[in-house]
């Protein structure tokens, strides 16, 4: 289905024209660059709400398809396309970029306009990612994204910054080169690089585990997973809180994605055989990280550390189908209702709600530590006396991280430890405990920051949240309050696509 | 032999650098100190027709002239073409540099085209002498502006280590040729290709003349183990003649592996293709990893030659079309980013402060955005970060080699690949997140800020829509 208007290529390249305009109009006048770089922004996001409104729930197949000739000799397209699975992460993209422009608007002094534009370019670089179905293209977009932000983590970033982001981008491109030979691979197996070709790919087991592991590197890296984590709480506290937030709340789901588009339909019989390997990756990350979180005593590094403590429920979520499977048979664990369907959605779910929740957390640390500028939960106490509205945001993302119900954080979490449940009741109760270990770290953080005594002259001084602060953090209030008051439409978005991934997934791709 | 006229037509690029070369020799007899600068504008002159000439006289059949010592062919077509561009590139970006070092005279020029016109030949040629004659005339050339800093004694040092190896590489080649010219007892690469593909591999001295002469062309590419005088010479010359040697001539090696393996050696292709195993393996290893421990940028853009080497041999020893094909598409984009590389540094080195250390990036991005948008441009593709053409680059040449199921190859390559993405990456860094030294704004004139600009926007533009180039450099093998 080739579509009418071409809203996926728009939403990549006018973000990224944006950008290059941004540059263009230098630092002379801050304002102009900042100004245009909203107006992209919010034009962009305009641009991507038909995809959300314009999205037939009933199917599985790929939508708003665009597809061109790129490089003719190597079967390589400008192939563009969104299912149930991608499409929320697009929205997600591009409406966590509008926050970050408005919360960099009077912090970022030195060199605004690159600031702005690097974000502006990778946005489009992202939705590009999540849209991509042409695995070169994927690619591209997918080395392109550490461009950008190598650049914001070490040019804005904090002390340590250079060393930060250098591993960073190190520990990234290690990751996904492996992938690459992997996706050449497969392109001589099934003669183009489209990835759909690629999901019904007939694979020897030897294959498919190598193949597996290639992704594993290049995901594990980017979601991050126990033990590839450590470049995230480095990278997370040097940069600004601008990248801090995008990395947060999307780069990560960018390899959560790469299981969903990748790993699981095109290596399941792998998948099937190593899922206990992500699986006590996840659980791992869950439990020990946690516990890790409770004894940081820089904020930033603590919601670093929970980060991945709750992209471990969504790789749980993923993986959890075939533990189901060897529970209940293959046959019965297709059925709708078996537990397979609720942890992959779950894992969505939580990829989604942690978007806003996380972003939303490094927003409140970024609020302090630009009046006071220090991280350290040491130097704060007693917040709520000298900042109340900010105070009530920050407690109500607190419950959120801590998955409190009625909050997007809690729906996630919950219906992948429902799923957890149906594989083996140890695994859902070790993903429990996060329940008691993820409200000890956040609410701990919490009392020590907001409540209590007002601890220093600086706290007395602080002013509270000015009209533009409030206006980004009480937008992503309603977006986790929304979401975690009413989950059906983005579970319906999901559905079909989520049903028809399941299929590939319970069907053996071994050759006969 | 009888000479037709019509024989100087498929040649008109060589002639047309020839007489400019010898005419800049002439001219700069008669020229004024503050008048040099007509030697630059008659040199660009000369590219210009040059790459007319190749314009008109390219495309269409295979000929081979001089009793088939000289051929015109589709590969040619385009090394040729990108030769004299990029040679005209690097004159740009020198103009400066010699002028403010008192270096702007005739000899440059002459040498410079003297070794272009070498280049041209081995591009061209079709039997062992013209292609010794033409690898001769470019490396006494080379030896020559090596030194031509006459005051600096790293130059002359440089200039003497590259001439002894120099030599070295050149008499073990000519040796290689003389055992295959003795066993098959032709000078004519089709011959030979002939008479190998009959004798196969029974012949000892076949196959002893195939290790000269890897050996040679190992040394021509500065491929390990065969590279001890890259660092040293390209530290010890001077920037402009660097951005030169160390961009062009990767082409002319690349026609010279071409010729002497493939045209002429071609039925051994087997036998050839597990020594360019070895020597890309290592190229990749020792260049990527010894790059990351240097402080001399000069010095670390010489490893990563040798690193790039590495990955250029993956596609030639493909032994397809498709290989030979996208190992063009590789020498020619590496070209171009090593000339903009070099180039900007030679724009940077003005006035007396050579850019030489990795420190004097430092904080290029507050004295100039654009130029440290450029050099970050180029180094991520050396680097092989998408969405530049280094990407598209190695994305081919990986693929070439998984095709002839070396995937261990490629897995080699991709793991050096990151680590030579750290120390090109670390260029960024020095000139986005460092303080500058020097508060000093960069000045430019205007034609090297167009050509530097021009560089930088290629290989942008070329890794987003590489289709025209690899289309160029396929049908040159089709």
């Amino acid at each position: 289905m080739q579509a009418a208007l071409p809203i996926l290529s728009a939403t990549i390249w006018l973000p990224i024209i944006g950008g290059i305009a941004v540059l263009a109009s230098g630092d002379k006048a801050p304002n102009v660059s900042k100004w245009t770089a909203l107006a992209f922004a919010l034009l962009t996001f305009l641009v991507s709400l038909p995809l959300w409104f314009g999205f037939d729930i009933t199917t599985a197949q790929m939508q708003f398809v665009e597809r061109a000739a790129w490089i003719p000799s190597f079967q390589i397209e400008y192939y563009l396309g969104v299912d149930g699975i991608s499409m929320p992460l697009i929205l997600l993209t591009t409406f966590i970029t509008i926050f970050v422009i408005i919360a960099g608007w009077e912090v970022i002094t030195y060199r605004p306009s690159q600031y702005l534009a690097a974000f502006l370019i990778m946005e489009g670089v992202m939705v590009g990612v999540f849209s991509a179905l042409d695995a070169i293209l994927f690619y591209v977009f997918w080395e392109a994204m550490l461009i950008p932000m190598f650049l914001i983590i070490g040019v804005w970033g904090g002390a340590n910054r250079v060393y930060a982001t250098i591993k960073f981008f190190l520990y990234t491109f290690f990751g996904s080169v492996f992938m690459l030979v992997a996706l050449i691979y497969m392109y001589f197996e099934s003669g183009s690089f489209d990835i759909l070709a690629f999901h019904d790919l007939k694979l020897g087991l030897n294959a498919q585990i190598l193949i597996f592991i290639a992704f594993l590197l290049a995901f594990a890296v980017k979601v991050p997973m126990w033990p590839v984590h450590t470049w995230l709480p480095d990278a997370h506290v040097e940069a600004p809180t601008g990248g801090s937030v995008i990395l947060a709340a999307i780069m990560l789901k960018i390899g959560g994605y790469g299981f969903l588009r990748f790993s699981l339909p095109i290596t399941p019989d792998a998948s099937a055989e190593l899922d206990w390997l992500i699986i006590a990756m996840s659980l791992i990350a869950v439990v020990y990280i946690g516990f890790v979180a409770l004894v940081q005593q820089d904020m930033k590094k603590l919601i670093a550390y929970s980060s991945i403590a709750h992209m471990g429920f969504v790789t749980l979520g993923f993986f959890i189908a075939f533990g189901i499977f060897a529970q209940v048979g293959v046959e019965a664990g297709t059925a709708p209702g078996s537990g397979v369907a609720m942890g992959i959605s779950g894992g969505m779910v939580q990829m989604v709600s942690h978007g806003f929740i996380s972003a939303a957390m490094f927003l409140c640390v970024g609020v302090l530590y630009d009046r006071l500028h220090s991280r350290q939960i040491a130097d704060y106490g007693g917040v709520v006396h000298t900042m109340p509205v900010f105070a009530a945001l920050m407690v109500f993302f607190a419950m959120a991280n801590a998955g409190l119900p009625g909050t997007s954080g809690f729906v996630g979490e919950f219906m992948v430890i429902l799923a957890s449940f149906r594989a083996d009741f140890w695994f859902a109760f070790l993903a429990g405990t996060t329940l008691i270990i993820g409200a000890a770290y956040t609410l701990w953080m919490v009392k020590r920051v907001v409540y209590g005594e007002v601890k220093s002259e600086g706290v007395a001084g602080l002013t509270d949240i000015n009209a533009r602060e409030f206006l980004v953090l009480g937008g992503l209030a309603l977006a986790v309050l929304i979401l975690g008051l009413w989950p059906e439409p983005l579970v319906e978005v999901m559905d079909a696509s989520i049903a028809n991934l399941i299929k590939h997934v319970a069907v053996s791709k071994l050759p006969l | 032999m009888a000479f037709a006229t019509t024989d100087l037509i498929p040649i008109l690029p060589e002639l047309v650098t020839l007489v400019t070369a010898c005419t800049i020799l002439l001219v700069d007899l008669f020229l004024k100190e503050e008048q040099k600068g007509v030697n630059h504008t008659l040199a660009i002159l000369g590219l210009l027709a040059a790459i007319g000439a190749t314009w008109v006289v390219g495309g269409g059949e295979r000929q081979a002239v001089f009793d088939g010592s000289f051929v015109r062919d589709g590969m040619s077509d385009v090394l040729i073409g990108s030769t004299l561009l990029i040679t005209l590139l690097t004159f740009v970006y020198s103009r400066d540099y010699l002028q403010s070092r008192g270096l702007l005279c005739g000899e440059y020029y002459a040498l410079v085209l003297f070794a272009v016109l070498g280049m041209l030949v081995m591009i061209s040629a079709n039997s062992f002498l013209t292609v010794y004659l033409g690898l001769e005339l470019l490396a006494l050339s080379l030896y020559a502006l090596v030194a031509f800093d006459r005051d600096s004694r790293a130059g002359a040092e440089a200039a003497m280590k590259y001439f002894v190896l120099g030599a070295l590489g050149s008499g073990m080649l000519l040796y290689g040729i003389s055992m295959i010219y003795g066993a098959t007892g032709s000078i004519d690469l089709a011959t030979v290709a002939k008479v190998v593909a009959a004798q196969g591999m029974g012949n000892k001295v076949l196959v002893f003349g195939l290790a000269f002469l890897v050996v040679g062309i190992g040394f021509k590419f500065g491929a390990v183990p065969f590279h001890m005088w890259v660092p040293d010479v390209y530290q010890g010359a001077p920037m402009p003649v660097v951005a030169f040697l160390g961009s062009v001539p990767k082409m002319a090696a690349f026609a010279l592996a071409m010729r002497l393996l493939v045209d002429g050696l071609g039925p051994l292709h087997h036998d050839w293709q597990g020594m360019l195993v070895i020597l890309a393996v290592l190229s990749m290893g020792l260049g990527n990893l010894v790059a990351v421990a240097q402080t001399n940028i000069k010095r670390m853009l010489a490893y990563s030659t040798i690193s790039h080497v590495g990955f250029l041999f993956l596609g030639v020893l493909a032994g397809t079309a498709h290989g030979y094909s996208v190992a063009m598409f590789y020498a020619v984009v590496y070209a171009l980013m090593a000339a903009g590389a070099f180039g900007l540094l030679s724009l940077l080195s003005r006035d007396g402060v050579e850019a030489e250390n990795l420190e004097d990036l430092k904080g290029l991005n507050e004295r100039d955005p654009w130029y440290a948008a450029i050099m970050a441009i180029l180094m991520f593709s050396m680097a092989g970060v998408p969405p530049t053409v280094g990407f598209m680059a190695k994305l081919m040449v990986l693929e070439a080699v998984v095709r002839i199921d070396l995937v261990w190859v490629a897995l080699v390559a991709v793991f050096f690949s990151i680590i030579g993405a750290f120390y090109y990456i670390r260029v960024v860094k020095y000139m986005y997140f460092d303080k500058p030294v020097t508060e000093a704004p960069v000045v430019l004139s205007g034609g090297a800020r167009v050509a530097i600009s021009v560089n930088g926007l290629a290989v942008l533009l070329l890794g987003l829509f590489p289709a025209v180039l690899l289309g160029i450099c396929q049908a040159a093998f089709l």
